[in-house]
């Protein structure tokens, strides 16, 4: 694996869509946990971002952080060069909405709802399409990830790599710039592992996304543009791939 | 569908099992709360209603509420009289036509005269001690249900015999007379008069039915022992509710005792908001019941559903919408709950009034009760509000719940 300096790209040093600045997160209990130490990173657009490290080395919990689903106990999360600290649950529900977009290792779908009603649910919540307009986007991208024909079915009824596709479906529905992967081929096996890994490629490559995604797959880390690597909660290496 | 709603219905559709129980035991609490207001308050407002129509709504009489004044004490101001008898003045209303034709200017209702005497009537061996009223039969159908009320004869029977008298016929029987039966009426001033029973009444009130008998004001007056004397003025209102109000002005205005029906009835009504206490005490322990069942299902729902409650959070949802999605649940129990309680509310008033009973102290043969929209909807709303009460603090701790603590350990 070859890791250039800890420097980020000059596109991410340009412009970042989500930065940390010192960000420390300390589980409080009888002997209090450091999840993540002092991690400076930036993340521009059109990034495709690993994030390794062996388990307990803090990997999910940085992404929880850059995306605002955990606040740090010291240091800042900064959105679109936007500072988060100071924003209240309600503003930081809305960048979720608006700016983020979470695929996690288990497709975490609501297993009540059709395939087409869990994509159309953070459209739902932002509340700015027609009925009609969200439909139409929904199975717009479920056609785009090839699971046009199952848009009537409830989760429970397709495999898990589908699930998983309808998971990144979702989570493309309010057309955010940055999507957030927690291990989303952690559950896969290794065909629909591919596909998944291809679909978020692909919002990089053709669609202009930044995708930042946590992995312990090595194979698939490696594809990335870009390489961040973990270890007790420090960033230990920080560089940019070839190209795929 | 709001997508509050959406998913809302879905988690109730989820656990329909638990959501009917939960249902049903508003609807318990809702029909019995209804059942029980009908029961309560029919027998309250029959009562209520014999009471109103049974007697005058005011009754004026040549009482005063205070002695009047000494002379001597309108004169001396700093003066203190002891053991001076009170100035006794002539029974009666004075000027009875002026003070009616004055109370007729403004009193919304209609007035009639009488005269009110203290009686025993003899009859077999029999003494009872009575309250005659002398009346004018055509006047006291504008005051009065007497004349509905007859058993027998009409009202204007009084008319047939020179002492013709008409009584209750609970006294009636007290004394074993019938129709045509001669008494023996005795005042405390030594008058004593021969009357033809002519008639009963039946007013439903027993301590009327057995200590009241009317006869003629001429009649009345000989009783009296004073002719031309009337000592009593009742009055029958459009808004009987207004009586206490009006009766207060009345008594300003002439000076004269002014009872209103509900002053003259106060001990009886004070029992009703006594009653009601208790029935809204036991309503709203039922309906207390009624949502734990509701906080039951919510707290079931919300504990089952963490893992989408956490990942509509990540998603962006915010915790108020999170939070109306289990309120909404809980109220969606509570309509549907208020909804069957309506029904069956309705269903146990209707059975309940359809049970006959047989009691030789009570008129009716059926339990009078009342449809009120208005305890249909009391009972509603409590159901609704204590639902929504119970689904609140699940719904808000569920709301309140970090969404990354549930990710990690659904991973």
């Amino acid at each position: 694996m070859s890791l250039a300096a800890p420097a980020a790209t000059a596109q991410a040093a340009a412009a970042p869509l989500i930065e940390a600045r010192a960000v420390t997160r300390i589980l409080p209990g009888v002997v209090p946990t450091t999840l993540v130490r002092d991690v400076d990173l930036a993340i521009g657009a059109r990034e495709f971002v690993a994030i390794t490290g062996p388990s307990g080395s803090g990997k999910s919990s940085l992404l929880y952080l850059l995306g605002l689903l955990d606040l740090p106990t010291a240091g800042e999360v900064l959105i679109n060069g936007r500072a988060t600290a100071r924003m209240d649950e309600e503003e930081r529900a809305l960048t979720r909405l608006t700016f983020l977009g979470f695929v996690f290792q288990f497709h975490f779908l609501l297993a009540e709802f059709t395939v087409r009603d869990n994509v159309m649910l953070p459209m739902r919540a932002l509340g700015r399409l027609s009925g009609a307009q969200m439909r139409e986007r929904a199975d717009m991208l479920l056609s785009a990830l090839g699971l046009g024909d199952h848009r009537h079915k409830r989760p429970d009824q397709l495999s898990g790599g589908q699930r998983q596709r309808v998971a990144v479906a979702r989570a493309l529905a309010n057309e955010p710039p940055v999507i957030l992967a927690d291990e989303p081929t952690g559950s896969l096996d290794s065909k629909s592992s591919g596909q998944v890994f291809d679909v978020l490629h692909e919002l990089v490559e053709a669609h202009g996304k930044t995708v930042v995604a946590v992995t312990h797959d090595m194979g698939l880390a490696e594809r990335m543009h870009r390489h961040i690597e973990l270890l007790d909660g420090r960033v230990v290496a920080d560089g940019a791939h070839a190209r795929v | 569908m709001n997508l509050v709603l959406d998913i809302a219905v879905t988690h109730v559709r989820a656990h329909l099992r638990q959501t009917a129980f939960a249902v049903a035991g508003v609807a318990t609490g809702v029909g019995f709360s209804i059942m029980m207001a009908a029961l309560m308050v029919g027998s309250q407002d029959d009562f209520t209603r014999r009471l109103v129509n049974t007697l005058p709504n005011i009754t004026v009489s040549d009482e005063r509420r205070a002695p009047p004044p000494q002379p001597a004490a309108l004169t001396y101001d700093a003066a203190e009289f002891h053991g001076l008898t009170p100035e006794a003045r002539r029974p009666g209303i004075k000027n009875p036509l002026a003070t009616m034709a004055a109370l007729e200017a403004w009193v919304p209702g209609k007035i009639a005269p009488s005269v009110k005497v203290q009686a025993i009537i003899r009859y077999a061996n029999h003494d009872v001690a009575t309250s005659v009223t002398g009346i004018d039969p055509h006047r006291e159908a504008l005051v009065s249900d007497l004349p509905k009320q007859m058993r027998g004869a009409s009202l204007t029977a009084l008319y047939r015999a020179t002492n013709a008298i008409v009584v209750g016929d609970r006294l009636a029987e007290k004394i074993g007379a019938r129709i045509g039966a001669n008494i023996t009426l005795q005042t405390s001033l030594g008058a004593r008069l021969s009357a033809q029973v002519v008639g009963f009444f039946h007013s439903g009130v027993r301590q009327i039915d057995e200590s009241t008998a009317y006869t003629l004001t001429k009649t009345g007056q000989i009783l009296a022992q004073q002719t031309g004397l009337i000592n009593e003025l009742r009055l029958r209102l459009a808004d009987p509710l207004a009586a206490r109000e009006i009766a207060a002005r009345i008594e300003t205005e002439t000076g004269y005792k002014s009872v209103s029906w509900q002053e003259a009835n106060e001990d009886l009504l004070s029992t009703f908001i006594i009653r009601n206490i208790i029935m809204y005490a036991v309503v709203g322990a039922i309906l207390l019941v009624a949502s734990f069942g509701t906080y039951n299902i919510i707290s079931t729902i919300t504990h089952e559903k963490a893992r989408d409650i956490a990942i509509m959070k990540s998603l962006g949802l915010p915790e108020p919408t999170v939070r109306a999605i289990f309120v909404v649940e809980a109220l969606i129990i509570g309509l549907a709950g208020a909804l069957a309680g309506f029904l069956l509310g309705y269903i146990l008033s209707r059975g309940l009034g359809a049970v006959r009973i047989n009691n030789p102290f009570v008129d009716t043969d059926r339990l009078p009760l009342a449809y009120a929209p208005l305890h249909y909807a009391i009972a509603g709303g409590v159901a609704l509000v204590s639902s929504v009460i119970a689904g609140y603090q699940p719904a808000r701790k569920a709301a309140r719940q970090h969404p990354v603590e549930i990710i990690r350990g659904a991973t």
